[in-house]
């Protein structure tokens, strides 16, 4: 009985843990709760609405994974698509990042094995927020990389919470973007560890990082230029190693081999501008290697020097030379429009206006800055600070990543995603140090009184200490309340985090939802309504004609053809259909007829106050056929400049296409108690032309709160009709008449013949008996019989004249 | 020249009906139909045919089969027919429900009609008669003229049938009574003597029909109920045995009416609405379990935001709409999923085996079905299935994988072509279960735990580097 108690508390001491295991269990479990919170946080739009694909592009993606799942692997990669860009096509294989349906289709194809009865969609929505979750792990490790594991731990809650980083890895989002943040920092994490170990495996790994990369987003091209820039820092700066040698090459020669298998991407890496720097970077590094290895066979530095200079002007000039023949000869392509404009904002609105018209390349506002980083935005020059405090290779990276990265931020709204992951790693040195510093200070001072109050007992010490002893208090409580104000902040960012993605981040905008009268939520769930009776309702080939915005959408919930979408790859094609939609109708119906169009879609928020509206995107469609076609003048539809649709519109603008298709009918309308009708309710004016009459369109639906209506194209007129009507043989109605007659003769004698005879008008004599014929097969009752004689006395009855008796064939 | 081609007609259209009336060969002619009643219900695309037949026997032996004849037009639009014998009289009526098997005729009948051959319960002994009530139900069986409308048109439809009951009997004295949905009526062929008041248009009474006579009708009148069919409908019922039946109905729904031409216009849709889309259909209506929970309603890309549910302690009401309102040749696909008690549907018989009961048909109320699935998908481990269906179903059996399932859930398939209302009955579905297997797959997830766990101290105890 004795030994009980003791036996109980010696397995008491063998779970307490030593202080190394006690962090290690915390760290662990922080990470374990961050890893939660990153992807629970994403999940405001699925619990707010359902489980479904937001935005344009993300529904191309899910569209294709869906075929990925479908047909395989080797069918995906040779699709070709038909129902896009019509009458072009896609080839879609090798115009596309495959990486992200491959990353989801892999997730799916595990669940299933692990027997999760899963649907591919909810994979594809759930896919952002896992790698988001995954991505706070590397941030972890990034962090522990370049300072400690403390601001790692910190780098992974701040990123995991970041809104700049949610915008584009919300549960639905389902973009290159949300896998593809994860495989930049992957990448940049596996490099800086390979340069700091110098080590063969890591630089592999980043290897493949990138391979990663560059299957699932464009945006490669950051890192595949980054790296280059920081090895020749590294190289100015003096910090040339053989671990940066082993680091580089590696990485450049295998990424390099693995990327041109991606068909998208395919030779660029050696024929494009923008991927010249590494390579011009890795011929560098070789004569950086030869020189050391000159320098350790010379002993003589004057002889060195002599050489170096020597060896450095030729190599410069070889590659000058190298490159300059490649440009001129044609085998490197110059930088492309889009490489310009992250140079130089101004140049797309000049030069491009199609990249220009979409609202995530427009140059960041401040407040959208404040909006995605909030306090990152103070710490970010803090941590800036530490790094330069305590140079290394590692800190020199993150230093380059952070503000080249803010660079292309400002330039552009959508490259605020890319900077993010260095803001937060930056911000947690900033954060981590600070804290660290303090509770340094705090816990040393406490040691400090401590032990002064018990050596004050003793009664002998220094003067220095006494001093020391005097400022304690103060510094005490500036630490405890930079602590508390630390932690104030800190806090405020969880909650201006969590407010942001609840509030502007977490909307589909498939759906949209608004505040009714009582407070009530009302839901606008037009565009579906629209896309699933294209996909119900028309024929299967049919061709839809809409701005390009919707195209993605139109083929992957409508599953119809579209003639654009939102892969702009083509602006002349896009520019034809603003044409159309800027023309006037007769002229616009040609352009409609050539491309061989059923259906116009068009966006119209006059109803319901919607704002990104056609109406409101229409100036763009000007400018962007414009652009082509000189025809098409963007002063024809302003007046004094301004756009305006009401009475005072430029003539030109009441009687587009555009406008016709947005307003038709819509003149009859009441919007709102105590206004006119016709009141657009989006621009907040009557509306100029409301005796809309439409030609050669006929409305063939539009949406219960009117924000898609679709147009069919009617068929052109005949141009000879003797009888004013086509004729066709309908034995559905030929049974009808029929019935009348032959049947019906049978007791009653006299039937109405005539009303027959229209319809086997139109239809030669023969093509009349024949037709009836096929009638009396197809028969009302289901009972055979023979109808010859009825039917020559139809015939004749019709004035129609038939060779005697025509007996109908077997 | 006119009046002898004139009258060449009227001689071989005579002679052209003559073959009609004269029969050429009889089936069973011990029976007589001394009166027989017709009432044809037009009101929706459902047609209801109540024929009551006085059936006297004036053969020497008794007999108890009696034939009816249906044209062939007719069998193939058939969904239902049911036959009632009606005993006693006046006030003290009782009825007997009676088989109804299709037949082949062994002598060649003067036209190729079906026949159908109603057994009665016991046979009618020479010279005595008894009342049999027949239900026919036809769907698909109006046909739209014109085929095609604009919005602002309501539809009219035909309908074709024969003013004599076509019988292999003689008929004594017969009258149909043709009920259409409202006053409008196109057009009708008169058949001496026609009477047609309000809404009703009779027809007879006719004497002595001899066997096989038909006298072709048709009426074209108005019918603007909804034409909404389900061309098919695949329901899964998932049992699972820790309290849950999970329900998914796959719907494609369609308007079967006159097909919709050309323009369609919000706004006259939404500010006439009576005289506008009059054929068309927003809102259905399904009625289902009481006590029904988690109930969804989507299609394929996403949640229908326009539902509501109300649900009573006896039953539950959800009206859904589509997402567009249904015109004339207008398609919607869609799924309506919602969890049921285990309790009220799982039984357990007395031979220790576990029975299933639930409906057999469409929650959607007064909807046709074209092709009708049912899966019931058992818990895994189950064996020995076998349906019980009060009416002649095709079944067999498939394997479904749900959540981590191994072996695969049985699935008993039940195909029920040209589904109506009135097939709404109760089938059963037998099948024994050991309740071990309800184990399985929480052990399952539990070891794959532990397995991980097991893993992750093996991975921090073992040393597996190369250098020391």
């Amino acid at each position: 009985m004795a030994t009980m108690p003791a036996s109980a508390s010696d397995l008491l001491k063998s779970f307490k843990l030593k202080t190394k295991q006690q962090e290690l269990l915390i760290r662990v479990s922080i990470l374990c709760l961050v890893y939660i919170l990153a992807f629970i946080t994403r999940l405001f739009s699925v619990l707010r609405y359902e489980s479904m694909i937001h935005e344009f592009d993300p529904y191309f993606n899910y569209r294709t994974t869906l075929y990925l799942t479908e047909n395989g692997f080797y069918d995906f990669w040779n699709w070709f698509d038909y129902e896009s860009w019509y009458p072009l096509g896609r080839i879609v294989g090798g115009t596309l990042y495959p990486g992200l349906m491959v990353t989801a289709v892999l997730i799916y194809r595990i669940l299933r094995f692990l027997r999760f009865a899963v649907h591919i969609r909810e994979v594809c929505v759930l896919t952002a927020p896992f790698f988001a979750s995954n991505t706070t792990l590397v941030a972890y490790f990034f962090g522990k990389e370049i300072w400690d594991s403390g601001a790692g731990l910190v780098a992974a809650i701040l990123i995991a919470i970041c809104p700049g980083y949610i915008s584009r890895s919300v549960a639905g989002s389902y973009d290159n973007e949300g896998v593809a943040i994860f495989a930049l920092l992957f990448t940049f994490y596996v490099f800086v560890k390979a340069v700091n170990t110098g080590s063969l495996a890591w630089s592999l790994a980043s290897a493949f990082g990138y391979f990663y990369m560059v299957s699932a987003w464009g945006g490669y091209v950051f890192i595949i230029n980054l790296i280059p820039l920081y090895v020749l820092v590294l190289l100015i700066t003096g910090r040339y190693s053989m671990r940066l040698y082993v680091a580089y090459n590696c990485m450049y020669i295998l990424g390099m081999l693995l990327a041109m298998q991606i068909r998208f991407v395919g030779f660029q890496h050696v024929q494009s501008g923008e991927h010249m720097a590494v390579m011009g970077v890795f011929f560098l590094m070789q004569v950086f290697y030869f020189l050391d290895w000159v320098k350790h066979m010379l002993s003589d530095t004057k002889l060195f020097q002599a050489f170096l200079r020597i060896t450095v002007t030729c190599a410069v000039a070889v590659g000058g030379i190298a490159l300059g023949l490649g440009m001129v000869s044609g085998y490197i392509s110059p930088w492309t429009g889009r490489f310009y404009s992250l140079l130089d904002p101004t140049y797309a609105k000049d030069h491009i206006p199609i990249i220009a018209s979409v609202s995530e390349h427009q140059p960041t506002a401040w407040s959208s800055f404040m909006f995605d980083f909030h306090i990152l935005l103070f710490l970010f020059p803090a941590g800036l600070y530490f790094c330069f405090k305590r140079l290394s290779d590692a800190t020199i990276f993150i230093v380059m990543y952070g503000l080249t990265s803010m660079y292309f931020a400002g330039v552009m709204v959508r490259l605020i995603l890319v900077a993010t992951p260095a803001v937060c790693l930056i911000s947690a040195i900033a954060v981590s140090a600070t804290v660290k510093n303090l509770t340094v200070l705090l816990r040393s001072k406490n040691k400090v009184v401590q032990t002064g109050s018990t050596k004050g007992s003793g009664g002998s010490k220094s003067s220095s200490k006494a001093l020391l002893d005097q400022s304690q208090p103060f510094q005490k409580n500036g630490a405890i309340a930079l602590l508390f104000g630390a932690f104030y902040l800190l806090s405020r960012y969880a909650t201006h985090c969590t407010w942001v993605t609840s509030e502007a981040y977490s909307s589909p905008s498939i759906v949209l939802a608004a505040r009714g009268a009582h407070g009530n939520r009302v839901i606008f769930d037009d565009y579906r309504e629209a896309y699933f009776w294209l996909r119900q309702n028309t024929p299967q080939d049919a061709k839809v004609m809409s701005w390009w915005d919707y195209g993605y959408q139109i083929t992957a919930m409508g599953n119809r053809t579209v003639i654009v979408d939102n892969n702009t790859w083509n602006n002349t094609h896009i520019a034809t259909v603003g044409r159309a939609m800027s023309s006037y109708e007769d002229e616009a119906i040609e352009i409609i007829r050539s491309l061989d169009v059923d259906y116009v879609l068009v966006v119209f928020g006059g109803v319901t106050g919607y704002s990104s509206d056609d109406i409101n995107k229409f100036l763009w469609m000007v400018r962007i056929g414009g652009g082509v076609f000189p025809v098409i003048k963007e002063p024809d539809y302003l007046v004094n400049g301004e756009y305006r649709v009401d009475k005072g519109a430029a003539p030109k603008m009441l009687n587009c296409l555009m406008y016709k298709l947005c307003y038709y009918r819509f003149g009859e309308m009441l919007t709102e108690y105590g206004k006119p009708p016709g009141y657009d309710r989006a621009r907040g004016v009557e509306i100029g032309n409301k005796d809309v009459k439409l030609e050669h369109l006929e409305e063939a639906f539009t949406t219960s709160n009117w924000i898609v209506r679709i147009y069919r194209v009617k068929p052109p007129n005949n141009r000879c009709n003797i009888h004013g009507q086509s004729g066709t043989c309908n034995p559905q109605n030929l049974g009808v008449c029929l019935d009348l007659l032959g049947l019906v003769d049978v007791n009653l004698g006299n039937a109405p013949t005539k009303p027959c005879c229209s319809l086997i008008e139109g239809l030669v004599d023969l093509e009349g008996a024949v037709c009836l014929c096929t009638a009396v097969r197809a028969n009302v009752l289901g009972i055979h019989i023979n109808l010859s004689i009825s039917l020559s006395l139809l015939l004749r009855n019709c004035e129609r004249k038939v060779a005697t008796e025509y007996i109908c064939g077997p | 020249m006119e009046a002898w081609i004139r009258a060449r007609v009227t001689l071989a259209l005579t002679l052209f009906a003559l073959l009609f009336f004269v029969s050429r060969s009889s089936p069973p002619r011990q029976f007589v139909i001394s009166n027989a009643e017709r009432r044809i219900d037009l009101s929706s695309h459902i047609i209801n045919v109540h024929l009551t037949l006085k059936v006297e026997n004036t053969g020497t032996r008794p007999a108890s089969e009696v034939v009816l004849a249906l044209t062939p037009t007719e069998v193939d639009h058939l969904a239902m027919v049911d036959a009632l014998a009606i005993k006693g009289k006046r006030k003290k009526t009782t009825s007997v429900h009676l088989e109804v098997k299709p037949t082949e005729l062994p002598d060649a009948p003067p036209i190729d009609a079906k026949y159908f051959t109603i057994y009665l319960a016991d046979p009618l002994n020479s010279g005595e008669s008894t009342t049999l009530e027949v239900l026919y139900v036809f769907m698909h069986f109006l046909e739209p003229f014109p085929a095609e409308i604009a919005q602002s048109e309501s539809q009219l439809v035909f309908y074709h049938d024969t003013a004599l009951i076509l019988s292999p009997y003689h008929i004594k004295q017969q009258t149909t009574f043709i009920k259409t949905p409202s006053t409008k009526v196109e057009s009708f062929i008169r058949v001496e003597p026609t009477n047609r008041v309000g809404t009703e248009i009779k027809y007879g009474p006719y004497e002595d029909c001899p066997p096989y006579s038909i006298s072709p009708i048709h009426v074209h009148f108005e019918n603007n109920s909804p034409f909404a069919v389900v061309e098919e409908l695949v329901q899964e019922i998932e049992i699972s045995h820790w309290g849950n039946i999970q329900v998914t109905e796959h719907y494609t729904l369609v308007h079967a009416g006159a097909r919709h031409k050309g323009v369609f216009s919000r706004v006259d849709y939404q500010s006439r609405q009576f005289s506008n889309g009059a054929s068309s259909f927003r809102y259905l209506l399904a009625r289902l379990p009481a006590r029904v929970h988690s109930v969804y309603y989507r299609d394929e890309i996403g949640n229908i935001s326009s539902s509501h549910l109300r649900t009573n302690s006896l039953k539950s009401e959800l009206e859904i709409e589509p997402r567009y309102p249904l015109f004339g040749g207008w398609k919607a696909t869609f799924v309506i999923g919602y969890g049921l008690p285990l309790q009220d549907f799982l039984f357990e018989s007395s031979d220790d085996k576990r029975y299933l009961n639930f409906t057999f048909g469409c929650p959607l109320i007064g909807m046709v079905v074209d092709k009708l699935t049912i899966k019931v998908v058992l818990p895994e481990g189950s064996t020995d299935p076998s349906p019980v269906v009060p009416f002649p179903v095709e079944h067999r059996l498939e394997a479904k994988y749900s959540s981590l399932d191994v072996i695969g859930r049985t699935v008993v398939v039940l195909e029920k072509k040209n589904f109506v209302p009135m097939h709404n009955s109760h089938f059963q579905v037998y099948y024994t279960f050991n309740p071990i297997f309800m184990l399985a797959e929480p052990l399952m997830l539990a070891s794959a735990f532990f397995m991980f766990f097991v893993a992750c101290v093996a991975y921090i105890h073992i040393d597996l580097s190369i250098r020391k």
